[in-house]
């Protein structure tokens, strides 16, 4: 009979230790484990991603529960143990679960430590530990404005990043003069506030909390010097405890953690502890990459090979703050015994110091420019004698025996023993090795080989390079990389800004201009090209009908059997008897085939000859209406609710605000289709959140949404920020259509461009620079002066284009 | 027996553009290129029929509005992977009229 192997703490070091039994010994045991939270084992790093809306829940899940039934293990999610009897081998859950154990996992993690202060448990008061904590933080983001948060460590920081991508106003309060002052030296600590502060975090430094005041729920933080600052949301980040009471109360021998020796064990043997909550010759850790060290050496003792010691860790940190590169490693403010080689180039924001003592290193701290700190890592833990290279030290590894490789990535002058993911223990030598013997093409393949960039995945960017370097031409690293098409080498980015730079304005001129291969291009890079020549120089560059889809060309839909569609346009979904008989009318005499009511609120007339299109605008015109570009990669509809002229629980006038939005912004072309919604209320029956761009009305004013899809790859929309006017919410909406137009590439909606960049970087541009906002609505209503003409109207009065819709000749 | 028939000018037809030519056996796409080559073809892609009139013509070439197959102008083949032919007419151009030839050559 296979013996009984108990689980407590579904987490990531006692499911990483079960991973590793399973590789050693599959048969041995029957396993069971019991989890507090009611999921599966998920990334706890990445909860900082999770909150910052950079990652989805599921991108997090290491482990879902079909793993786990995959594997044979029975888990018990969502039930906490609360009693080990070690006299008769069995444990018992809060639900009276009870499961016998020949040898038992610890691994319970810590407690989130909450200063005891008056009012730390008021409603508003928040921890950040788990995937619960993090749903009160984003449910609290939308409902609030003010965040305080108290703690300027990693955890602090993340969680201060997080609510600021939602738009809060987040204050940081630090007990000492300097953030991370664990991890970081003065000068790379002053760098990250001066960082930190150009994205919108507030600090107050050398400030004690005194008490969180507030009556039925937090409103304001008070200081021992007798300040206050207001707050809607406070998070306790200062620090967390192993928790050790369950070990505690059977027994166990614990100090700040449950005591174990270098196998792992506890005082009894048949209990082993691994995690946040054991404490290991005196040391306690709170980074995954010695939790993971441990686990490997419980698992090689579970399964009976008995040769493997845990000895300690040293550990290195980086900051998980997009667009912050930040590394640290032991010791790294030294004494007097030690000296320091520092870099600093103020200018592109580098800082980087060594410490070395008795020509070893002993500490590093990066700032700006972390390539090679997980060599210097590799180089402290080694303890290698670095006198023969300390004048390239500071250079990195590339610059060693640099012999004209200047151009070459330095990961190809990594050794294999050099650490790339410093989380997982692996080496850049097990990648190449993974990537060569499996046949591994991409980061997804590496990741479920070899583990390497799956947890923090910070080191992701080494990943690929190791890729990119092992598979040469075979490995096209990321898309933006990319050629727009065959006709060209040339990359949208690089394309765009020769049309810019060298003020080209037509097809032919950029064609010459960037060596095009082929004469005329393609059907995919001329609408582009023409996309983008039109967006650069309105006006200017003139328009090229034969290098637009047909649907662009001819202003209507083209049909499966060569008929066409019209839809007209309706502002904000409203109409009336007037344009309702003309459209009657017009089906009529032109015997129409199919009205049917669109889902973006308007109406469509499908079959229409091409022939007759010119005819059926012009009695469309007759009556008011313009075309809806429903056909074109331009501003489609804007979908309004009722809204407060009507609806009971409607807070502002949507339906207005959406008739203005769309009457300013009709007839602009874009990269792609682009589509607007306003919702009176959080209700959102306008389904603002699924929109290109999307009002959610509320009391106090407007909330505004970006980058959201319906369509093939359903996205929910990003909070961009909120605003208190109609003109301040036309202003944003223009700003961001524009930055659209001007930067996203042709055939890209906003969800997959916002995904590409970051909304980070939209609220830099559109929310934190207002006079950068300001330029943008302005070009956008120039650019307007341009394209807002009815298609229809030119070519139904005017005669435009009119070989377009008429045959060359009739034979008989 | 051929008949030249007349149909219109080269300037009738935009560069990298095409018009239609309705007959009793259906709608002929005439097709001008940036060098000024006339082409003509049966306005029904080999696909799924889609009117090749509409497309965007490039090179010697048109792609299908519908599907966005590639057909070769100067024979109607469609270019690899896809497999098919649509079919095509004698066209020639006289001091800037087009005269087409109402006989498919192939189809
Ligand atoms: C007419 C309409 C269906 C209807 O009868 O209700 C429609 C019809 C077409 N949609 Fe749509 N879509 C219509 C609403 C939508 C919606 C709903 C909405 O707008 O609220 C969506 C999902 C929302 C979104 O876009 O995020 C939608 C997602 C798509 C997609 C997928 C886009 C994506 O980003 O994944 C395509 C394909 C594309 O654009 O490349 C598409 C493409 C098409 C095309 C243009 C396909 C084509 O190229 O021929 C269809 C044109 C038919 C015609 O000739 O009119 N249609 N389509 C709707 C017109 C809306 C309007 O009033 O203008
Ligand atoms: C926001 C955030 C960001 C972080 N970023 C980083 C980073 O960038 N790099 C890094 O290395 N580390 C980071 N960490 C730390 C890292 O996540 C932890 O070190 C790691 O998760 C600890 O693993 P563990 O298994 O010991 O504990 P946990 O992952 O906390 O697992 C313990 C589990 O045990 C359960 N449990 C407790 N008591 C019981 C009981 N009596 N019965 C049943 N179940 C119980 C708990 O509910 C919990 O699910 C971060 C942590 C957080 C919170
Ligand atoms: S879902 Fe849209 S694209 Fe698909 S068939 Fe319907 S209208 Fe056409
Ligand atoms: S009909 Fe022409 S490509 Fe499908």
């Amino acid at each position: 009979m296979k013996e009984k192997l108990v689980l407590i703490g579904n987490g990531m070091a006692g499911v990483r230790t079960l991973e590793e039994v399973l590789k050693l010994a599959p048969e041995k045991y029957d396993i069971t484990v019991f989890g507090a939270e009611p999921f599966g084992n998920y990334n706890r790093i990445l909860l900082s991603p999770l909150l910052a809306k950079e990652k989805k829940l599921d991108d997090i899940m290491l482990n879902d529960l079909q793993w786990y039934s995959d594997n044979g293990i029975t888990l018990h999610a969502g039930k906490k143990i609360v009693q080990i009897h070690r006299g008769k081998r069995f444990v018992k859950a809060d639900d009276g679960t009870v499961v016998q154990y020949d040898r038992m996992i610890l691994a319970t993690g810590s407690n989130p430590f909450i200063l005891p202060i008056p009012g730390a448990n008021l409603p508003g008061v928040i921890t950040f530990r788990d995937i619960h904590d993090v749903n009160a933080m984003l449910e609290a983001a939308q409902k609030y404005r003010d965040a305080v948060v108290i703690g300027g460590g990693l955890l602090g920081l993340e969680a201060a990043y997080g609510l600021r991508n939602h738009g809060m106003d987040v204050t940081v309060v630090h007990l000492l003069d300097s953030l991370m002052e664990r991890q970081l030296d003065k000068p790379a600590s002053g760098l990250l506030k001066r960082a930190l502060e150009e994205k919108g975090l507030k600090f107050a430094l050398q400030a004690q909390t005194a008490e969180i005041v507030g009556d039925a729920r937090v409103t304001g933080v008070k200081f021992k010097d007798g300040r206050e600052i207001p707050a809607d949301i406070v998070v306790m980040a200062v620090g967390i405890r192993p928790n050790i009471e369950l070990a505690k109360s059977a027994g166990l021998h614990c100090q700040r953690g449950i005591v174990i020796n270098d196998t792992t064990q506890t005082f009894d043997p048949r209990i082993y502890a691994v995690g946040e909550c054991v404490e290991h010759r005196g040391n306690t850790y709170g980074l995954v990459a010695p939790l993971f060290d441990m686990a490997k050496v419980c698992a090689n003792h579970l399964a009976q090979l008995g040769y493997a010691r845990y000895q300690g860790s040293a550990i290195s940190t980086k900051l998980k703050v997009t667009g912050i590169d930040l590394f640290s490693a032991g010791d790294f403010n030294g004494d007097e015994t030690t000296e320091d080689i520092v870099m600093q180039d103020a200018g592109r924001g580098v800082y980087k110091k060594l410490v070395i003592k008795d020509n070893k290193i002993k500490g590093a701290v990066m700032y700006g420019d972390t390539m090679d700190g997980s060599w210097y890592f590799q180089l402290l833990r080694e303890g290698t004698d670095i006198s023969a290279m300390r004048e390239q030290l500071m250079f990195g590894q590339a610059h060693l025996g640099d012999s004209g490789h200047g151009g070459a990535s330095s990961v190809s002058t990594m050794s294999d023993k050099t650490e790339i993911c410093g989380c997982n223990g692996v080496c850049k030598g097990d990648i190449v090795k993974a990537i060569t013997t499996k046949g591994l093409f991409t980061l997804d393949d590496v990741r479920s080989h070899t583990k390497a960039s799956s947890s923090c995945g910070s080191c992701t960017g080494l990943v690929e390079q190791i890729l990119a370097s092992t598979l040469g031409g075979d490995y096209s690293t990321t898309p933006k990389e990319k050629p727009m098409c065959k006709c060209t080498d040339h990359t949208h980015e690089a394309v765009r800004k020769a049309i810019k730079d060298k003020h080209l304005t037509s097809i032919p001129q950029a064609m010459q201009y960037l060596e095009w291969r082929t004469p005329d291009g393609c059907h995919s890079c001329r609408p582009a090209l023409n996309y983008y020549l039109i967006s650069t120089w309105p006006g200017e560059a003139a328009d090229d009908p034969q290098s637009r889809f047909i649907n662009e060309r001819a202003h209507a839909n083209i049909q499966k059997d060569g008929t066409y569609s019209v839809v007209p346009r309706m502002w904000g979904g409203l109409t009336n008897p007037k344009e309702l008989r003309a459209i009657a009318d017009v089906a009529d005499k032109f015997n129409i085939p199919t009205v049917k009511v669109t889902g973006g609120q308007r109406i469509d007339l499908l079959g229409v000859k091409k022939e007759d299109l010119p005819a059926v605008w012009f009695d469309l015109n007759q009556a008011g209406m313009v075309s809806g570009h429903a056909y074109g990669k331009s501003l489609r509809t804007v979908k309004t609710c009722v809204g407060s002229e009507w609806c009971r629980f409607g807070t502002q006038d949507s339906t207005g605000l959406g008739v203005q939005l769309e009457r300013i912004t009709w007839g602009s072309w874009m990269p792609h289709k682009f589509k607007m919604a306003v919702s009176g209320c959080p209700r959102n029956c306008a389904e603002a959140t699924i929109k290109d761009f999307g009002v959610v009305c509320v009391d106090s004013g407007y909330e505004l949404h970006v980058g959201g899809n319906g369509g093939v790859k359903i996205r929910a929309t990003d909070l961009l920020c909120k605003v208190t006017s109609e003109a301040e919410a036309i202003e944003y909406g223009c700003a961001f259509v524009q930055l659209y137009r001007e930067e996203a590439h042709y055939l890209e909606r906003t969800a997959p461009w916002i995904e590409r960049i970051g909304l980070g970087y939209i609220k830099e541009r559109i929310v934190d620079d207002v006079k950068n906002r300001k330029a943008l609505h302005e070009r956008f209503m120039e650019s307007q002066k341009y394209f807002q003409k009815d298609p229809w109207a030119e070519r139904a009065a005017e005669g435009i284009e009119k070989h377009e819709f008429t045959p060359l000749k009739q034979v008989v | 027996m051929t008949d030249w028939i007349e149909i219109g000018t080269l300037d009738d037809i935009p560069k990298l553009g095409a018009r239609v030519v309705k007959t009793s056996n259906g709608d002929i796409a005439v097709f001008r290129t940036a060098d000024d080559n006339v082409f003509a073809l049966d306005d029904r892609c080999p696909h799924k029929g889609g009117p090749l009139s509409q497309g965007i013509v490039h090179g010697g070439r048109v792609t299908c509005p519908l599907h966005n197959w590639q057909i070769e102008l100067n024979s109607g083949g469609a270019v690899a992977p896809d497999i098919g032919a649509t079919g095509c007419y004698a066209v020639q151009v006289d001091k800037g009229v087009i005269l087409l030839n109402p006989v498919k050559r192939r189809s």
